[in-house]
């Protein structure tokens, strides 16, 4: 009864449709219980002692503390406030952001599979590094390079800038996979040769969508470099992770305050340039 | 003679859409962002050259992490298994109140403006908090330990999942809503049989995605405290054991490489 009322109603598409049947009723089943049975263990494994909560009267001073933010520490010109580690931050992301634009940019061409018919291997290969340099997290990039560069901004940069080629790299061969071949094949048809092909049929066509894609990881990188100065990689992290670890509640209210702000705006400026781009 | 000036319109218009016609415009964006990158690199002090200068230390860094200490995974396992626990918690937690959250957001279960707003904006400031800072300061709240990477991960979940299922009820086919309500359903009713069976798959799918992020999340989260592998990442970094870390990360690697696969074959039979 439940089942034929989904399924007049899903209004999903005949192929949805065959590939449900072809799993089976009971396949179903089986592996919903399947899901259910292993959140259930995790649910009731889990070592809920282990943990030494703040006490109330604690608690009601930590929250009057944040609701009255350090305002003294937006800017006081000593090159660590607010606004100075902010604008580090947005550096580190964007230009890791343009670092990995920059490399992902032929490496797509490497990695997309429908411009090498004639030699799979190459494409597998290509995709390969990508794969691997996204499967680290950007943490441990950033403790790698503040070895390599020394603590600062500078590792922040490169670490968010190879981890980011990573996902540049697959979502830009991705799209040229899927992208529209007919401007590119009919210059073929009259003799344009590779190069003229990919500057004039393929690289027109790709450009607003790379971009978009670029800032929409411009975006993602920033939250990221908020995060770095953990391992002193730069950037905003650092100085909260000391006011939260030394309990100064009201600069880590401000400090909050700033990121979701900056992020916000950045959200929507990025929104409002890919809608023109696309 | 009337044909003329649709004539020549068509291949104007074809001309204005080529790269050339905005070549003044590109170089000035071009410009810009070139102003941008030197602007950035002086502000951040980087430079390309310290980076390949000090190549050797990354190269040490990488050959210990090619001797990865093999028996050490006999004290890898647990935690392991807590970071898998963390994430399908959490995970479940934040779907659990991202759901009905969702519904609010939108215009199906409630006809008041002012709270579709409120819920959107709570959802877009819960986003924008970066989910180790997030389990810093949880971990601040609550103590060390397992808990504090759940309510990380649920709060998590809760942003990217809410955004996600709302973005999907906002464009959901419209019919069956009408059919419900000519029949008298009210509006509870309605997001339960009308829009619900609907964004049922594509919620699943979505539960899916958020783990993966979840997974990778979840191994970083112990660094500030919260449980699970990032724990031993942060204590074998701070003894230098890069042959522990080595393997920490390799099984990372793996967790988060078959995670992927499995959810990822999941998400295409949903499909």
């Amino acid at each position: 009864m439940n089942n034929e009322i989904q399924h007049t109603s899903t209004l999903s598409g005949p192929s949805s449709r065959r590939s449900k049947n072809a799993v089976g009723v009971w396949g179903q089943r089986i592996s919903i219980a399947l899901v259910a049975l292993i959140v259930v263990a995790c649910f009731a494994t889990v070592d809920y002692g282990d943990k030494a909560p703040m006490s109330w009267p604690t608690l009601t001073h930590t929250f009057s503390q944040l609701l009255r933010p350090d305002w003294g520490y937006v800017y006081d010109g000593s090159g660590e406030d607010l606004v100075s580690l902010m604008l580090q931050t947005i550096c580190i992301a964007f230009l890791s952001m343009i670092i990995a634009t920059v490399l992902a940019f032929p490496w797509s061409f490497i990695s997309a599979s429908t411009l090498w018919p004639h030699m799979p291997a190459i494409p597998v290969a290509a995709k390969f590094v990508t794969d691997i340099l996204r499967a680290f997290p950007e943490l441990v990039y950033a403790i790698v390079f503040v070895k390599v560069v020394g603590p600062g901004p500078a590792a922040g940069v490169l670490a968010l800038g190879v981890h980011q080629i990573g996902m540049l790299g697959k979502l830009y061969a991705e799209s040229i996979e899927s992208m529209d071949t007919g401007p590119a094949e009919a210059m073929e048809s009259v003799g344009a040769n590779f190069w003229k092909t990919t500057l004039f049929g393929r690289i027109p066509l790709l450009a607003p969508i790379f971009a978009s894609l670029s800032l929409n990881h411009f975006e993602i990188a920033v939250r990221s470099a908020a995060t770095l100065g953990l391992v002193g990689a730069g950037g905003i992290g650092a100085p909260l992770i000391f006011a939260i670890q030394s309990r100064q509640w009201n600069r880590v209210s401000i400090l909050l305050l700033g990121i979701i702000v900056v992020v916000a705006a950045i959200d929507a400026g990025t929104g409002w340039l890919r809608k023109k781009l696309l | 003679m009337s044909g003329s000036p649709i004539q020549r319109s068509a291949p104007r218009r074809a001309l204005s859409q080529t790269v050339h016609r905005h070549l003044w415009r590109n170089l000035a964006t071009f410009a810009l962002i070139v102003v941008c990158v030197l602007g950035a690199s002086s502000v951040t002090g980087t430079s390309l050259i310290d980076a390949f200068e000090n190549a050797d230390q990354a190269a040490d860094f990488f050959s210990n992490l090619l001797h990865p200490d093999w028996p050490y995974f006999a004290k890898l396992w647990i935690p392991l298994l807590q970071t898998i626990r963390m994430s399908v918690v959490g995970t479940v937690l934040g779907l659990v109140f991202a759901i009905p959250f969702a519904f609010l957001c939108t215009r199906i279960v409630t006809s008041n403006r002012a709270l579709t707003a409120a819920s959107r904006i709570i959802m877009d400031i819960v986003r924008t908090i970066p989910n180790l800072l997030l389990a810093a300061l949880i971990v601040a709240f609550v103590g060390i330990g397992q808990v504090s990477g759940i309510l990380t991960i649920a709060i998590f979940t809760f942003g990217v999942v809410g955004q996600l299922v709302y973005q999907t009820i906002d464009t959901v086919d419209p019919g069956p809503l009408e059919a419900a309500h000519s029949v008298g359903a009210n509006r509870t009713q309605t997001a339960v049989w009308a829009v619900a069976p609907q964004v049922r798959d594509d919620i699943a799918s979505y539960a899916l995605y958020a783990f993966e992020i979840n997974i990778r999340a979840s191994v970083v989260l112990g660094y500030v405290g919260a449980g699970g592998l990032g724990v031993l990442l942060n204590s074998s970094l701070s003894l230098q054991r890069y042959d522990r870390v080595s393997l920490v990360i390799l099984t990372v690697l793996v967790l988060v490489v078959a995670v992927d696969w499995l959810s990822g074959s999941i998400r295409r039979r949903l499909r």
